[in-house]
């Protein structure tokens, strides 16, 4: 019975935002994009697209910096529009989708302000989606507590903060365990709060979801090889939600190397294609060689998801999947604008296809 | 639970213990035959019957028709957006609303030409009775055949805009489902004129 009272609040929402998906790069506009020789031919690529108008008035030594802001740009204007236009509930739940942005820029303005960086450089790499009002303010905190006492309480993130308050001083691991349980417990929250909106957005969002938090399980046990993290600790990291929780959580807090992982991650059928043919030792994310990282293997995973968000009407997961989608065509364009740019023309193919 | 929670909890024992006291007083006092629902049903007037059903089948043929206009209506105006060459062309979906609502008022005109003023000295006759029953249910099924009808043609409008804007050949397709979804409403006009059909006129029956 959603379908007949859906369109209310969100009707002329979902018809913009299926709108701004129709916008998005088309495979053989990314084989065109790929031919180019120059940053120029590429800027001259880029004007048949959506980008078109913003690169227009760009001086012609085009910069992979430039582009990615202006593309970022892009993104916000039209994330911004929706959100001037929304409603409650779906006010709310675009509000969800920007904590995850809050999140970054706070562990990146403290991290910043850890290595003594100069406040406004800052806050100028903020993503612009996660700002609130008393970010700014963020610079001033030497421990955690007072960083919650006087900034985090009053912004939506002070829920989150619980967790963390237990950790004493703001140094460099610090901050990588207190940016994971924040965002564990962002990510729990939203679960929640999609499960609140019943279906579909709950189903739909909930597998997104949890795709998400299986990529975090797997991000996390690899990123602590090596440090001083606990095996309890990296345990406790862990978002409780999605496919690998609790089972392959277990076993994944006890591991040691990637040879490990990789056998966990083979008992179960979803993740076994994932890997196969996966060189495991490059899984951090740097792309170095022609073949594919983990990180990419979950890039097409996630657009994989998140394209199936749009096989059905009337929900609000299509807001959530337009945006991942987006973000995910930005780092395709930058990863070709590099390629060019560095004349590295043999790995240009790496990007995630997307339409 | 708030004190609304509480209020509303009061609210509904009293009512129910009142209820629950009337009626083993009157059953207990020997009076339990007062409980006629069949009596207070044939007390109510044919007019009443046959106007409630007038009035049932315009209003809720309307409520189908708008209810269905907003769900598509909304749909076409975010999807035009990004294409507004989609806009003209899913008036078809307004349309296929519209066309329910139209049903719903010329199964009142037709309804409403049954009713006529009796002027017989004996009052209402069988045939009377017949009529009043049979306009009701008549116009309560083309009513409600409408509305669900309306809904039915709006959701699909809703999802032809949208394809459409995404691919222009998938709004053929969907506008086959769309005009299948319509035909419900016009089941429900063909059974309503089935059932009022034997009705006579109100006036002639007495003449």
């Amino acid at each position: 019975m959603n379908e007949i009272h859906f369109n209310v609040d969100a009707g002329y929402l979902e018809g913009v935002v299926r709108g701004y998906r129709d916008g998005l790069i088309t495979s053989p506009q990314y084989l065109n994009l790929t031919q180019c020789e120059t940053m120029d031919d590429l800027k001259l690529q880029l004007a048949t697209t959506d980008y078109g108008s913003l690169l227009q008035n760009e001086p012609s030594p085009l910069s992979t910096s430039t582009l990615a802001a202006r593309c970022t740009d892009a993104l916000v204007a039209e994330f911004q529009y929706l959100q001037q236009n929304a409603a409650e509930p779906i006010s709310r739940f675009l509000d969800y989708i920007t904590y995850g942005y809050m999140i970054d820029n706070v562990i990146l303005l403290i991290t910043g302000t850890l290595h003594e960086r100069d406040t406004h450089d800052l806050l100028e790499k903020c993503h612009p989606l996660g700002f609130f009002d008393s970010m700014p303010a963020l610079c001033v905190a030497t421990t955690v507590k007072e960083l919650y006492h006087t900034v985090m309480v009053d912004s939506p993130l002070a829920g989150y903060f619980r967790e963390c308050l237990s950790a004493e001083d703001l140094n460099e691991l610090n901050m990588e365990i207190i940016r994971n349980t924040l965002y564990k417990a962002y990510l729990e929250d939203f679960d929640a709060y999609c499960r609140s909106l019943g279906d579909p957005t709950a189903t739909i969002m909930s597998e997104i979801l949890s795709f998400e938090a299986d990529r975090r399980t797997v991000n996390i046990t690899i990123n602590s090889f090596g440090t001083e993290l606990s095996k309890d600790d990296r345990a406790r990291l862990y978002p409780r939600l999605g496919g690998m929780y609790p089972e392959a959580q277990t076993k994944l807090a006890r591991v040691d190397d990637m040879d490990q992982v990789k056998a966990i991650l083979e008992q179960y059928g979803e993740y076994r294609s994932m890997i196969v043919g996966v060189n495991l030792s490059m899984a951090g994310g740097d792309s170095g060689s022609s073949a594919l990282s983990l990180e990419d293997r979950f890039f097409a995973k996630e657009v994989q998801l998140n394209k199936d968000s749009f096989e059905q009407q009337f929900h609000y997961g299509v807001f959530y999947s337009w945006l991942r989608l987006k973000e995910q065509e930005i780092r395709n364009v930058v990863w070709i604008a590099e390629c060019i740019s560095q004349h590295q023309k043999d790995k240009i193919a790496n990007y995630t296809n997307i339409y | 639970m708030g004190y609304a929670g509480y209020a509303r909890a009061a609210v509904g024992a009293t009512t129910t213990l009142l209820a629950l006291w009337a009626g083993l007083y009157l059953l207990l006092t020997g009076r339990g035959e007062r409980f006629n629902v069949g009596g207070y049903l044939l007390r109510i007037s044919p007019y009443m019957w046959g106007l409630y059903g007038i009035s049932l089948c315009i209003g809720l043929s309307v409520v189908g028709a708008s209810w269905g206009i907003f769900i598509a209506g909304s749909s076409i105006l975010g999807g035009a957006v990004r294409t507004p060459r989609i806009a003209t062309k899913n008036l078809i979906s307004i349309i296929f609303c519209e066309v329910v609502a139209i049903y719903g008022v010329i199964m009142a005109i037709v309804f409403s030409a049954k009713i006529a003023a009796v002027s017989g000295a004996t009052g209402f006759s069988r045939s009377d009775y017949y009529t009043g029953f049979s306009l009701f249910w008549g116009g309560l099924a083309v009513g409600l055949s409408n509305l669900v009808c309306g809904l039915a043609v709006g959701i699909t409008g809703s999802t032809a805009a949208v394809a459409d804007a995404h691919d222009q050949q998938l709004f053929v397709k969907i506008l086959v489902i769309e005009i299948f979804g319509s035909v419900i409403g016009l089941f429900g006009l063909i059974v309503g004129l089935l059932v009022t059909g034997k009705a006579e006129d109100f006036a002639v029956a007495v003449l």
